[in-house]
């Protein structure tokens, strides 16, 4: 059980992994996640989302970002390694029907937990407009994933390095204003982006989902840890959400929540990337 | 200090308790009289100012001689009244008597025929109200605290008899081929487990987290209930044959009706507790630094946050509140001293007399230093400008009129509004129940708390589907869990045997 199958490196710090488990690989459906641990006793819990699952191989695939400690040490696994703990499917699945045009936005790390979203949206016969947008070119991922099931496919830089040189906000609305506008915007990505999104499309009145990504230890609806404000209402990330009306969300106090454990978590990873440097000396990098 | 613990050195109670007992055997056989002229053997408990620092147990446990004396007050009354007092009727004058005749592994495993979890129970169970509060000792001496000390007898027996390794396992009868699956691996699911597994059931337990034991090991403190014994207590579960599946979730790794529809269970027995945090509803309620105590004592007790070791963070407090008046909050607060707050408030609505906490935690709790504001409630967080939180605007109160529950209700005083400074607060003020298996489960039956719904029995309104513990009663004790899992072990054992 949660055995690596396979191991890809798709930027510099974001990898893509398929898992051995079979019963999520079956229940899971667009939007939802797991959480897993590396060990029984001192490891941390960490959620990541389904980006795409293979019910006849039993696996799910996962794309990770290296942001942290845990992220750090999951880099680390090789195929053949089992992860201790994977849990899931958790959440609510994506509302995915047929409403016409749909934008789907996915900024960095992003469009991974986009992908699966994008995927059933295009298969529920909506025409798709794709907006991938990351800093660089080097960290732009999925792109051949998306432009495969996108009747059209946007890459944004900010720097300008691969595709247009602008914040994902841009081409967004200028989607907004053609007549008649898209009838729903997916956004997923960093909040400060799914906040700006947000922004853009209010004005048009633009039906906009976001997936939030806020800090969790069970995910079962037993801790709280994951609450945000939603239209003025405390709501639980892990069983109300993931997905939620972007134009209710209070973004700037899920974006203070996040930090709730910056300083901590930083010296976590500056020992694991201390011991990282160490690691590649021995290997004589 | 509370009356009944003591912060003398245990080697030197141990050897005053040594004298005392061969004095009292020198007697030959006791007569009631004589019973009752014993002193009460006090818990020696580490000292409040070394505990503070540390997460290692508080209470210290009996001595062998002192177990032997205070297990020489009971009176062998005929009519047992504490037997009643307890939800799982243990034997209690039959564990006490050997105890007191110094065959502490027939005490063991009288216990263990009535109770799974007896170093637990030892431990947690609020044995003043439950059988200590029946105990004619108690009675006759009109004061609860000078019952026999079944509880802590109870915890030296289950102590003694792991060490030495006097626990029998209990016997499987044979193979049934008859398959039950529990939902939640807490106190009510274990029981079910252990008297399904007894009769020679194949019997596999679903837990959503990645170890076994619910309130045991992700609520309750190390510091009350080391985990270590909690586990021993699940391993001999194992030993018996029970299956434990951890990092699953019914509702979503699969559907309940999945498990008698398409996994071939022949039975269900939901224990998934009360997991669902109530907030207050009031202002400032999601600012950075309020948390529910849920997960403050998920990340210090399962993630093991008071240990450098751990990668899960936990907040770095100074100033901390804790909202509540039950066992709850009393972990939180104590949890939080020992993770280097240097100040610690408790705030409670009615009065120390009202709190449902127990007489023994709220005394070490201010033993330990936390300071209780009685009468007193927060009506808004209040944050700075970076949405972290700073103060709490509070308000007094008064008892009024009584409530439903007949105790007085508390009214608040208009214009008492005051400034509390803080940068942490956590709120204990109850669990409701979980919903996810009530949303993935049609024909379910939940009360408006979303407590579901059973007979007698323990029976759902789904037929083969039975639940007990927490989920049933709303949060309540690990015994009453434990009990409604033994009546629902019983209807499923007779369904089994069909
Ligand atoms: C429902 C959900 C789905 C997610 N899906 C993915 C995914 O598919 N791929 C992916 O790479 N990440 C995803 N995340 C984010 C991922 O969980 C975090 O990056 C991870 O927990 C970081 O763990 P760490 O120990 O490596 O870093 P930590 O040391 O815990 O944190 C490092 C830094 O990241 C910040 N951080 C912590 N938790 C989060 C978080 N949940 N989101 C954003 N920043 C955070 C911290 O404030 C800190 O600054 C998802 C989060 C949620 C809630
Ligand atoms: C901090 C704290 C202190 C307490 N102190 C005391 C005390 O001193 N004395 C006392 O008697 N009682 C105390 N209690 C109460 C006592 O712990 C509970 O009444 C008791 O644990 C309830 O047992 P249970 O079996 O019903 O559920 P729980 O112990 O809550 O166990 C339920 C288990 O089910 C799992 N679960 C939930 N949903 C699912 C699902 N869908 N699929 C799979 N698994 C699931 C959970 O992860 C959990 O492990 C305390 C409670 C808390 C929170
Ligand atoms: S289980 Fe609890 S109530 Fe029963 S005898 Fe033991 S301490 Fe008393
Ligand atoms: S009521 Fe008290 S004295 Fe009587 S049998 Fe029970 S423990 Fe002994
Ligand atoms: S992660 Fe604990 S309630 Fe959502």
């Amino acid at each position: 059980m949660n055995k690596i199958l396979s191991k890809q490196q798709l930027s510099e710090n974001v990898f893509k992994i398929e898992v051995e488990t079979p019963l999520i690989a079956s229940e899971r459906k667009p939007g939802q996640f797991i959480i897993l641990s590396l060990d029984d006793n001192y490891a941390e819990r960490i959620p990541l989302t389904i980006a795409d699952a293979d019910e006849s191989k039993g696996c799910i695939t996962l794309i990770f970002q290296v942001v942290g400690a845990t992220t750090k040490k999951l880099s680390y696994l090789n195929i053949g390694d089992t992860i201790d703990n994977v849990v899931g499917p958790l959440g609510k699945p994506a509302h995915i029907g047929k409403v016409g045009t749909v934008v789907c936005v996915g900024g960095g790390i992003g469009a991974a937990p986009l992908y699966p979203i994008a995927q059933g949206m295009k298969k529920a016969g909506n025409h798709l407009i794709t907006i991938i947008g990351a800093r660089t070119k080097d960290i732009v991922i999925l792109e051949n994933e998306m432009r495969k099931i996108s009747d059209e496919l946007i890459i944004c830089t900010d720097d300008g390095s691969y595709g247009r040189k602008s914040l994902v906000t841009e081409p967004l609305k200028e989607l907004c204003e053609k007549n008649p506008p898209p009838n729903l915007v997916v956004a997923i990505g960093p909040p400060i982006m799914m906040k700006f999104c947000s922004e853009t499309t209010r004005p048009f009145n633009v039906p906009t989902v976001v997936s939030l990504n806020t800090i969790m230890v069970d995910g079962t609806g037993m801790c709280g840890g994951c609450r945000v404000t939603v239209g003025n209402k405390t709501k639980f990330v892990c069983v109300d959400g993931p997905e939620f009306d972007g134009h209710q969300v209070d973004f700037d106090n899920m974006m203070k929540r996040l930090n709730t454990y910056k300083r901590r978590e930083k010296s976590r990873f500056e020992e694991e990337c201390k011991l990282d440097t160490q690691i590649n000396k021995l290997k004589g990098n | 200090m509370s009356e009944t613990t003591t912060n003398q050195d245990p080697a030197e109670i141990a050897k005053s308790a040594k004298k005392k007992l061969a004095e009292l055997s020198s007697k030959g056989k006791l007569t009631p009289k004589e019973r009752l002229a014993i002193e009460p053997q006090l818990m020696p408990v580490q000292y409040p100012v070394k505990r503070r620092k540390n997460i290692n147990e508080v209470a210290l446990g009996y001595s062998a001689e002192q177990a032997q004396i205070e297990a020489m007050r009971c009176i062998e009354c005929k009519n047992a009244p504490c037997v009643d007092g307890c939800p799982v009727r243990i034997n209690i004058p039959g564990f006490v008597k050997a105890i007191a005749e110094g065959d502490f592994s027939s005490a063991i495993n009288i216990i263990k025929e009535n109770n799974i979890l007896p170093a637990v129970c030892g431990r947690v169970c609020p044995q003043e109200t439950q059988c200590q509060e029946k105990c004619t000792v108690g009675k006759v001496l009109k004061d609860t605290e000078k019952s026999v000390s079944i509880g802590r007898l109870e915890r030296f027996a289950a102590d003694i008899g792991r060490e030495t390794g006097a626990m029998k396992t209990p016997t499987v009868k044979p193979e049934t081929g008859k398959k039950a699956a529990i939902i939640g691996s807490g106190p009510a699911g274990l029981v079910v487990a252990a008297d399904l597994r007894r009769e020679g059931h194949s019997v596999t337990i679903f837990e959503a987290f990645h170890k076994p034991g619910g309130v045991m090991v992700y609520g309750i403190p190390e510091f009350r209930l080391p985990k270590k014994i909690v586990r021993q207590e699940i391993d001999a579960l194992t030993a018996m044959g029970v299956k434990i599946v951890t990092n699953f979730v019914i509702g979503k790794t699969r559907k309940l009706m999945d498990l008698i529809e398409k996994d071939g269970f022949d039975a269900v027995f939901i224990g998934t507790g009360a997991g669902l945090p109530k907030f207050m509803e009031i202002e400032g309620e999601n600012l950075v630094g309020v948390f529910s105590a849920n997960e403050y004592l998920t990340r210090a007790n399962l993630m093991k946050a008071y240990d450098a070791k751990a990668d899960t963070p936990i907040y770095n407090s100074h100033k901390v509140v804790v909202l509540g008046g039950g066992n709850v909050a009393m972990d939180a607060a104590r949890t939080a001293v020992r993770l280097g707050a240097e100040e610690v408030l408790l705030l409670y609505r009615r009065t120390e007399k009202e709190m449902p906490a127990r007489t023994e935690e709220s005394a070490h709790a201010k033993e330990e230093g936390i300071q209780f504001h009685m009468l007193t409630n927060v009506k808004k967080f209040i944050g700075d400008e970076y949405g972290i939180l700073s103060k709490l605007e509070c308000l007094r109160y008064e008892l009024g009129e009584p409530d439903s529950s007949g105790r007085r209700r508390p009214v608040e005083i208009t214009n008492s509004e005051f400034i509390v400074e803080a940068d942490t607060a956590i709120v204990a003020i109850g669990n409701d129940s979980n919903p996810l298996i009530k949303q993935t489960t049609q024909g379910l039956s939940v009360n408006k708390w979303g407590n579901i719904i059973t007979d007698e029995n323990q029976k759902t309104s789904i037929n083969k589907i039975y639940a007990g513990g927490d989920i049933v009663l709303g949060a309540a004790t690990v015994i009453l869990a434990m009990g409604q899992g033994r009546t629902a072990a019983k209807a499923i054992n007779k369904i089994l045997a069909k």
